[in-house]
């Protein structure tokens, strides 16, 4: 359905998208997981046709972004961050708006906009002015949108943003249930959210997709650790068996002369025997860090435990 | 452009909706108003005057005419209202979609940009029309109480019509470019106003400089309508400055996508 190849996409020398590519399948509900700025919208911006990419392809059941973008915005419906509604409109009038828009034919609007109102659960505000409804009904005034027009598939980014632990949970399960007849995209900076949601993940940071695999598949690959980066000025003979001697340490990886990463237990900081150790050997630290964005740091910063709507739920 | 009629609708339903047009509506018809009977009483006291000696006036060729006198220049001003009424109606267009974040919808819709750009344009023609058509009440007043020729009061219309028509493209330009509503109203106001005066310098001079900025303002091809006169070349001036501009949002718009 959606096919991304080498996509990049650059906002003057800063590139938001380097060099992507993924497949999403019919019927499929994939969750586009990262950290704020990763990218995830851009992507998304681009797969609904609104930017056009700076290199690469990318094809929505089977048509280009770029040469075929009309046929695509027939068959998609985008929810952006932030949903776009007319404040000053009724909510029924919006939709029926939306709908001429997605060239609904005119004898099938009422229909189509009593389909939604239905499956969205806005069946009790459909005369009510937007701009004074909450911002979870805003949210689902949003979704029912991106539905109007019966898409084959569904782009969302973030849908549950900024909506409190009530909200959210039924947010979610208005798109559990959408996933059983559509192909869904939706993008999210939370992980929880992601794994109750999606079949599917892949893992964005930096513009760059680090991972993409099915959730089990994540976690059989994830190896629970921490890293510490050592370069050192004096290479010496032993150096990575007296670190791997240290106390706590799981595993030395030597990369080079005088380049080590020490692997410990996640909780544990071994900067300071890591450094006592070198100091005493005079080796003379170059370098020590802890390593940033593997894929286990990108998913410690994602598995924000969501305690409000756990409470919730209880 | 099923779709432009959408856009349309859903813009002049929000017109509707917000205060801005009421005031601006009520602002445009007291001035136009005021302005209408200040011409007006002058040209009663004025025929007033004339009538014993209308025989012999008329002899001599001289007419107490109230299409020249009254209507001719009140068309006149109205121009001129517009001229800084309009800016204030179409500041929005383009403006508050993207400030509001609701442009992506229009984006992401099997909707052409010149389909936007062309609803856009009709929802504020629509309603300057129907502002203009408020204030035609004056009109009916000398219909009832004299005798004019109809035909330049059509044809002043008409010219009215298409340099409002230039003023909006002008406006919808300047709200294409910002998401700033203020912003685009003094952009707007900025370019109408410099389109208007433009004929100024050659007023006071005969170079051909003059001669083409003359032809260029649109102010020099309004004169005609109003005195009656419905050239082709006016006419086809108007319309093609009106595309010109509504062409440049459109490569406006285009481009804001590639950066």
């Amino acid at each position: 359905m959606i096919e991304v190849e080498h996509l990049t996409k650059n906002y003057g020398p800063r590139s938001a998208v380097k060099d992507l590519s993924f497949q999403i399948n019919q019927g499929e509900v994939v969750g586009f997981l990262g950290p704020n700025g990763a990218g995830k919208t851009t992507t998304m911006n681009i797969l609904s046709c609104i930017l056009p990419a700076t290199e690469g392809k990318a094809r929505v059941c089977g048509f280009d972004t770029f040469d075929q973008s009309m046929e695509i915005r027939k068959v998609i419906g985008y929810l952006p961050e932030t949903p776009p509604l007319y404040q000053d409109m009724s909510v029924a009038d919006f939709l029926r708006f939306a709908a001429g828009l997605r060239n609904v034919p005119i004898k099938k609007i009422t229909a189509a906009v009593d389909r939604v109102l239905e499956q969205c659960g806005l069946g009790d505000v459909r005369q009510r002015i937007i701009g004074r409804l909450s911002k979870g009904y805003q949210q689902r005034v949003g979704l029912a949108q991106a539905m109007i027009h019966d898409p084959k598939i569904l782009i969302l980014d973030e849908p549950t943003v900024g909506l409190d632990p009530i909200q959210i949970i039924e947010i979610r399960k208005l798109i559990q249930e959408l996933g059983t007849a559509h192909t869904i995209l939706l993008s999210s900076h939370i992980l929880p959210e992601v794994t109750q949601i999606c079949q599917r993940v892949i893992i964005i940071s930096e513009g760059e997709i680090v991972a993409m695999d099915t959730l089990d598949g994540l976690n059989a690959s994830m190896r629970h650790v921490r890293r510490l980066e050592l370069k050192v000025r004096h290479p010496a003979d032993g150096i990575q068996n007296k670190l791997e001697a240290l106390d706590k340490v799981l595993s030395v990886q030597a990369r080079g002369q005088d380049f080590f990463v020490i692997e410990s237990e996640p909780d544990v900081h071994l900067q300071d025997e890591v450094a006592r150790l070198a100091l005493d050997q005079l080796w003379g630290i170059e370098e020590l860090k802890p390593m940033t964005l593997t894929l286990e740091d990108i998913f410690l910063k994602l598995t924000t435990e969501e305690k409000e709507v756990k409470e919730a739920l209880a | 452009m099923k779709s432009a009629f959408w856009i349309a609708r859903r813009e002049i339903g929000s017109f509707f909706y917000s205060p801005i047009f009421y005031v601006v509506t009520t602002v445009f018809l007291v001035l136009y108003s005021f302005l209408f009977f200040a011409i007006f009483s002058d040209f009663s006291q004025a025929s007033l005057q004339a009538a014993p000696q209308a025989a012999a006036l008329q002899k001599a060729g001289y007419s107490i005419n109230a299409n020249e006198m009254v209507i001719q220049p009140s068309l006149g001003n109205m121009g001129v209202i517009l001229l800084f009424i309009i800016p204030l109606i179409t500041m929005r267009s383009f403006a508050e979609e993207k400030k509001n974040k609701t442009f992506s919808l229009l984006l992401s819709s099997p909707v052409h940009l010149r389909e936007i750009i062309a609803g856009k344009f009709l929802a504020c023609l629509t309603v300057i029309s129907f502002m203009v058509l408020l204030s035609s009440y004056s009109i009916g007043f000398i219909v009832v109480m004299g005798e004019p020729e109809l035909g330049p009061i059509f044809s002043g219309y008409l010219g009215i019509l298409l340099m409002t028509g230039c003023y909006i493209a002008m406006g919808v330009l300047a709200s294409s470019l910002t998401d700033n509503q203020i912003v685009a109203a003094v952009i707007g106001f900025g370019m109408a106003l410099l389109m208007w005066l433009l004929e100024l310098p050659a007023q006071s001079s005969d170079s051909g400089m003059g001669m083409i900025l003359e032809k260029i303002s649109l102010r020099s091809h309004l004169e005609p309508f109003l005195k009656g006169i419905m050239d082709s070349s006016d006419i086809i001036y108007y319309l093609s400055f009106m595309v010109f501009i509504l062409f440049i949002t459109h490569q406006v718009l285009d481009s804001r996508r590639w950066r």
